[in-house]
């Protein structure tokens, strides 16, 4: 984010990213749907789990603008309460699939051809391997703690990263910058740090704004199945299999969490894609 | 090429093994044993269960048991379902799972790949906004959202099928549907993106310019290249859906594979854990397999290189 010179990459990206106005609406919605979940809850006067066993389940109306659930809670508030845990879970996933995934294939990369080939040959046996029974074991050893679901998720999703950061790798490393820095006595860290790092930086952007969507996705499947963030608490996974398991009777418990999710994985994957465009420059040509 | 096929077969086989190896580290790792849902089971019996599902080996041997009986065909019979061998519980699984996969690998394929190919040859004109646009959706609507509103709809409200249940011959059709439509959308970007780089190319001119009709340039010079990507993405996805999606199999309540990928892990079921990871590893590989193969049959540029 050099602001040095309005030449610099950073700075056209960001140009190129304003100049689409389909994309500007979905970071506009990104940025509504993030401040609604943050201090929406504020502004409500109900709380997450205050039940109301009067009311029970009621259709929107002024007073529950979304309606409300069997136990009388406030759905809207929910709703924004939940999306702060999905969010929150695909935040923190994505920063863990992309610290190991960056941190591996920068080293299967860069540590010669024998290190790489058994570095690589594992990935490929984890992509054989059946994700859910995966997330499941971690989250039965783990516990069904919040701090940990990410770790499990994060733990699972980083395998792409680690193979394009690693692609990346091997057309950077014998470019002659590098070999200069050899030459100059550079070691193996400072040359991973200091020279890779920096170039494959786009790519991980690019690549870890398409995992957020993905990785709560993840987290609603965990959810869904019961997995996941536990009750009383709610994500949007958890609303949404709660309102599948009554839509017959109260179908507002499905559609509002479904909207919320949908209209969330919708803006996050136009900004990616944006991204993609705006950063990679084989695509501009396309 | 039969160099190529043996290689691939043994890398395979490698997959397989390490699938295995790691399912079996992790499952020890967790704490728990298949007993432990069974209360106040006197000593001796408990030893002696423990003896008779070979837990009280040593790792080494128990990992080594798990290879031996699952490369010569010889399955474990479930700790959590007496009397039934792992394998016939996927044998009775899989036919659900692999009915409604192949439905809507079939679906996915009808709708995704003529959207796809649509949107590539009149870029930027109405049918191509509407393609990726839908596309873009069908991205972001997640199973567990279009399951349910599907049952409802088709379901409970106008009854042409089953809202859930595997009792009559057309209940595979919501589920299916649902994960259809949804991976009809991945299949038509990458229709839509292979055919429109093909397109660009310098050997498509080269064809234009011997007047060769927009039929034939689509059909025969295009097609083929233009599939690749389809295909790399089919090879897992394949695989997947035949293994049953769990979350479809859970809002359907069909008697799949899926609920058996959770209860395993869930209720410690060794034996059928390791199977359903084993049995999901080699559908991965023999899937990928076959992609590996087409993909050199079509494209001359990559071979039966080992």
């Amino acid at each position: 984010m050099s602001q040095a010179s309005s030449q610099s990459p950073w700075h056209k990206a960001w140009q190129s990213l304003v100049r689409n106005p389909l994309t500007v609406a979905a970071m506009l919605m990104l940025v509504v749907l993030i401040l609604l979940c943050c201090i929406g809850p504020c502004f409500s006067p109900y709380g997450p789990n205050d039940q109301d066993l009067e009311l029970r389940a009621t259709s929107p109306s002024l007073a529950h603008w979304l309606g409300t659930d069997p136990l009388g809670r406030d759905l809207a508030t929910r709703i924004l309460h939940g999306g702060r845990i999905s969010m929150l879970v695909g935040l923190l996933a994505t920063a863990v699939a992309s610290i190991i995934g960056v941190g591996y294939g920068l080293i299967a990369g860069l540590a010669g051809k024998r290190m790489d080939a058994v570095m690589m040959r594992v990935v490929d046996v984890l992509y054989a391997f059946p994700f859910i029974t995966f997330v499941i074991i971690l989250v039965v050893i783990f516990g069904r703690e919040f701090w940990l679901i990410f770790i499990a998720i994060g733990a699972v999703e980083w395998l792409t990263m680690a193979r394009v950061v690693r692609g990346q790798v091997l057309t950077l490393k014998d470019l002659e910058y590098v070999q200069a820095a050899r030459a100059c006595g550079a070691g193996f860290w400072h040359i991973l740090g200091k020279h890779m790092l920096p170039n494959v930086m786009g790519s991980v952007i690019i690549y870890a704004s398409l995992t957020v969507p993905g990785v709560m996705m993840l987290e609603a499947t965990l959810s869904f199945l019961g997995l996941g963030i536990q009750p009383p608490d709610a994500s949007w996974g958890v609303l949404i299999s709660e309102g599948a398991a009554s839509m017959a009777a109260y179908p507002w418990m499905l559609i509002g969490p479904s909207v919320f999710f949908s209209a969330t994985l919708l803006a996050l994957n136009l900004v990616g894609d944006a991204l993609r465009d705006a950063l990679d420059p084989k695509s501009v040509r396309q | 090429m039969v160099r190529f096929i043996f290689s691939r077969l043994l890398q395979g086989f490698a997959v397989i093994l390490g699938v295995l190896c790691i399912t079996f580290g992790l499952l020890k790792l967790a704490p728990g044993s298949p007993l432990q849902s069974e209360r106040n089971i006197p000593e001796h019996i408990r030893v002696q269960r423990m003896a008779m599902s070979g837990l009280d080996q040593p790792l080494p041997v128990q990992l080594w048991r798990y290879i031996v009986s699952f490369a010569t065909f010889d399955f474990p019979v479930s700790a959590k379902t007496p009397g039934r061998g792992v394998d016939e519980i996927i044998a009775q699984g899989f036919p659900v799972s692999a009915q409604v996969g192949l439905a809507a690998l079939l679906i996915a394929l009808a709708l995704g790949i003529p959207m796809g190919a649509l949107a590539a040859l009149r870029p930027n004109s109405l049918e191509d906004r509407v393609s990726t646009v839908a596309a873009t959706l069908g991205i972001c609507t997640p199973s567990m959202v279009l399951g349910p509103i599907l049952a409802l709809v088709f379901g409970l409200k106008l009854r042409w099928f089953n809202a859930s249940g595997w009792y009559d011959a057309d209940d595979w059709v919501l589920p299916a549907m649902t994960l259809g439509i949804i991976y009809s959308a991945y299949i038509a970007r990458l229709t839509r993106g292979g055919l429109r780089e093909t397109l660009a190319q310098e050997f498509i001119r080269t064809a234009r310019a011997k007047g060769a009709s927009e039929a034939a340039i689509v059909f025969r010079h295009s097609f083929k290249l233009a599939c690749l990507p389809v295909l790399n993405f089919l090879g897992p996805t394949a695989a997947g859906l035949m293994t049953g999606s769990i979350i479809t199999e859970t809002v359907f309540q069909l008697p799949g594979l899926g609920q058996h990928f959770v209860g395993a892990a869930v209720n410690r079921d060794y034996d059928l854990a390791m199977a359903t990871a084993v049995f999901y590893a080699a559908l991965i590989v023999g899937f990928n397999l076959i992609v590996d193969f087409l993909q050199a049959l079509l494209n001359p540029r990559i071979g039966f290189k080992a």
